[in-house]
């Protein structure tokens, strides 16, 4: 027996006056396949509101990685491209220089910028690349259901650190933000997290900000999300945010890393 | 009449990307080609608007080849044999994507580092996948630096055609040679592209998609189908070939780019000493003439296959003649080049019994 009650909904009543609440019309209606309480999705909803609001929607080009957000083509109603593992920022730099006036960004997760990635990401950034690269990192191996992941956190369970990851052997974890951000070439370059809706609301301004430095030419902008992996890391949803705020935030502050002007 | 100079093999094909309106190049330099990069970096942005990028790496290279592409302009990679290597993964992927572009080999001798001498080792490599998955390049073979120049172009002509990948399989000898070679007159770099490419998705209109990503079977399945149509319609339409002397041919030399040219020359040097020999100069390798060599077969005595490998091509001539006539194989390897007259000397060793 459901207790659930199905209430119908009269058109007449749903009025543009009563909506406090819509998804971006650059989010396709596409189911999205991310865990329940994954940071994906609202990263996703972020950045197409973005886009939304810079009406932009005709002018930008998406690269997806491969990882989790591979499929991140079938959510985002713009153009996009699907890349080789480790390879969007290649990608997203041809693209940006095929078509200086349009705007690109590559979105990945932490193995495919920080692991087999890691030297496109660099030079790319080298470059001051001008484009935008959304980084999710929850430091772990996602579709591929819970390998170490280069941001894995020391002493961290993963499947393929049962004992927990042992600096000693395994490297430590990299912070790809404060790497990046020595490089004269990058403009901006900020960490976030979506945990909680204070970061959230932070997070959207910080995406708006890069690609308004797009917009100016500004160069390379990288905005790092913080982000949870409830499935993996074994936890609920709930207990994978506490995760981000009392553990993932210690190791990787949040905050703006590089900034026009600052340090 | 187009212009006529003389230039090196590589210096010719990089002006043959200039004039043919390229958008961009990705490139990491490796000998013996590096003479591509170096010579589009002094010349094309300058004349044409065109992109010339130093990636990091050939694995790069190839991923911005795919990016830009994807944008429906015409680009452009070159290496040589172990920065082909590297690229595989990514040639698989922009053959997947139904991506246009060219990818020009510059081959040295291997296999690993190897050798910076010329070689035709990387025949499998660019015929038979090279990448994974089921696919295939449509391979251009020049024998002079005439055709390093006329390749490019016809390169993309073919590439743009079917949307799929083209190489020009050259070697460091086509690479390195100075010749006489006529120039085709630039063509303007274009400024409407393709309905498929990624430019940003129009208002009133579906968006774009670039990727070889299928994970259904069922549609991965039909994307292969199509791919495999595409491939058996450049079977029948698009091969070429040269052939000379054949009229009366007892017996047929054979090769491809470099080991077609020793070939000839050695021909001539069979005809001066009174025997009989035709040559057949595949200057597509995919699709291969099979049936040029079909028709031959049963009106001479036997194939002599020259090639700067260990004997790789020569097993698509074996598989398009059969028992109808006999093939002999003569090859150098390691970046060691073979003069004609030691050709002669196998030939009549191996056909006459002439020690």
């Amino acid at each position: 027996m459901s207790n659930l009650v199905e209430v119908p909904v009269n058109p007449e009543v749903v009025q543009d006056q009563f909506v406090v609440y819509k998804k971006p019309k650059t989010l396709t209606d596409k189911p999205l396949h991310y865990c329940p309480g994954c940071a994906h999705g609202v990263v996703h909803k972020l950045l197409m509101e973005v886009v939304d609001e810079m009406d932009i929607q005709d002018k930008i080009i998406g690269v997806a990685p491969v990882g989790c957000s591979v499929f991140a083509y079938d959510y985002m109603n713009i153009d996009m491209q699907e890349a080789a593992h480790g390879r969007a920022c290649a990608v997203g730099t041809a693209i940006k220089r095929m078509m200086p006036d349009k705007f690109v960004f590559t979105y990945q997760g932490d193995g495919d910028l920080a692991a087999i990635g890691i030297a496109e990401t660099i030079h790319a950034a080298n470059r001051g690349e001008n484009m935008l690269v959304v980084f999710i990192n929850n430091a772990v191996y996602g579709m591929t259901s819970g390998q170490m992941a280069p941001t894995t956190l020391p002493d961290m369970v993963t499947t393929t650190t049962p004992f927990g990851r042992d600096v000693k052997t395994m490297g430590y974890p990299l912070r790809m933000s404060e790497l990046l951000a020595q490089l004269p070439a990058t403009y901006y370059i900020t960490r976030q997290s979506v945990h909680n809706a204070v970061s959230v609301r932070k997070a959207k301004k910080a995406l708006r900000q890069a690609l308004e430095y797009q917009k100016e030419g500004k160069g390379f902008c990288m905005v790092e999300f913080v982000g949870n992996c409830p499935s993996n890391w074994r936890m609920t949803p709930l207990e994978s945010q506490k995760f981000v705020e009392e553990k993932m935030t210690q190791y990787y502050v949040v905050g703006d890393v590089k900034v026009p002007g600052g340090k | 009449m187009g212009e006529i100079r003389l230039m090196k093999g590589n210096e010719a094909l990089a002006e043959a990307l200039i004039r043919v309106g390229c958008d961009g190049y990705f490139g990491y330099p490796i000998t013996p080609q590096s003479e591509v990069i170096e010579y589009l970096s002094k010349e094309a942005t300058n004349r044409t608007g065109m992109v010339v990028l130093q990636a990091e790496s050939e694995v790069s290279s190839i991923n911005m080849l795919y990016g830009a592409a994807g944008t429906g302009r015409r680009v452009v990679t070159t290496s040589s044999s172990p920065g082909i290597s590297l690229m595989q993964e990514g040639i698989s992927y922009i053959a997947g994507a139904e991506l246009p572009c060219l990818v020009v080999n510059v081959m040295r001798g291997g296999p690993g580092l190897g050798t910076i001498q010329p070689s035709q080792s990387d025949y499998f490599q660019a015929t038979k996948g090279g990448g994974h998955g089921d696919y295939h390049l449509i391979v251009l073979t020049p024998y002079n630096v005439q055709e390093m120049v006329d390749f490019v172009k016809l390169g993309f002509e073919l590439s743009e055609k079917y949307r799929v990948p083209a190489m020009v399989l050259a070697d460091g000898a086509m690479g390195q040679m100075m010749e006489k070679v006529e120039l085709f007159d630039q063509i303007p770099r274009r400024t409407e592209f393709p309905e498929w490419a990624t430019t940003g998705k129009p208002h009133d209109k579906e968006r774009r998609i670039v990727t070889s990503l299928f994970i259904e079977p069922e549609v991965m399945e039909q994307v292969n189908l199509r791919l495999q149509a595409k491939y058996r319609q450049i079977e029948a339409e698009e091969t070429r070939f040269q052939t000379m002397n054949l009229e009366d041919a007892e017996y047929v030399f054979t090769g491809f780019g470099l080991g077609s040219r020793i070939a000839m020359k050695a021909m001539e040097l069979a005809r001066e000493k009174g025997y009989k020999v035709g040559l057949i100069r595949p200057q597509t390798v995919y699709p291969f003439p099979y049936a040029i060599y079909r028709e031959t077969a049963p009106k001479i005595k036997g194939i002599l296959d020259i090639e700067m490998n260990s004997g790789q091509m020569v097993e698509d001539v074996r598989l398009a003649v059969g028992d109808k006539t006999r093939v002999e194989f003569y090859g150098r390897m390691g970046g060691m080049i073979a003069d004609p007259e030691s050709v002669l000397k196998h030939f009549e060793k191996v056909y006459l019994g002439v020690e």
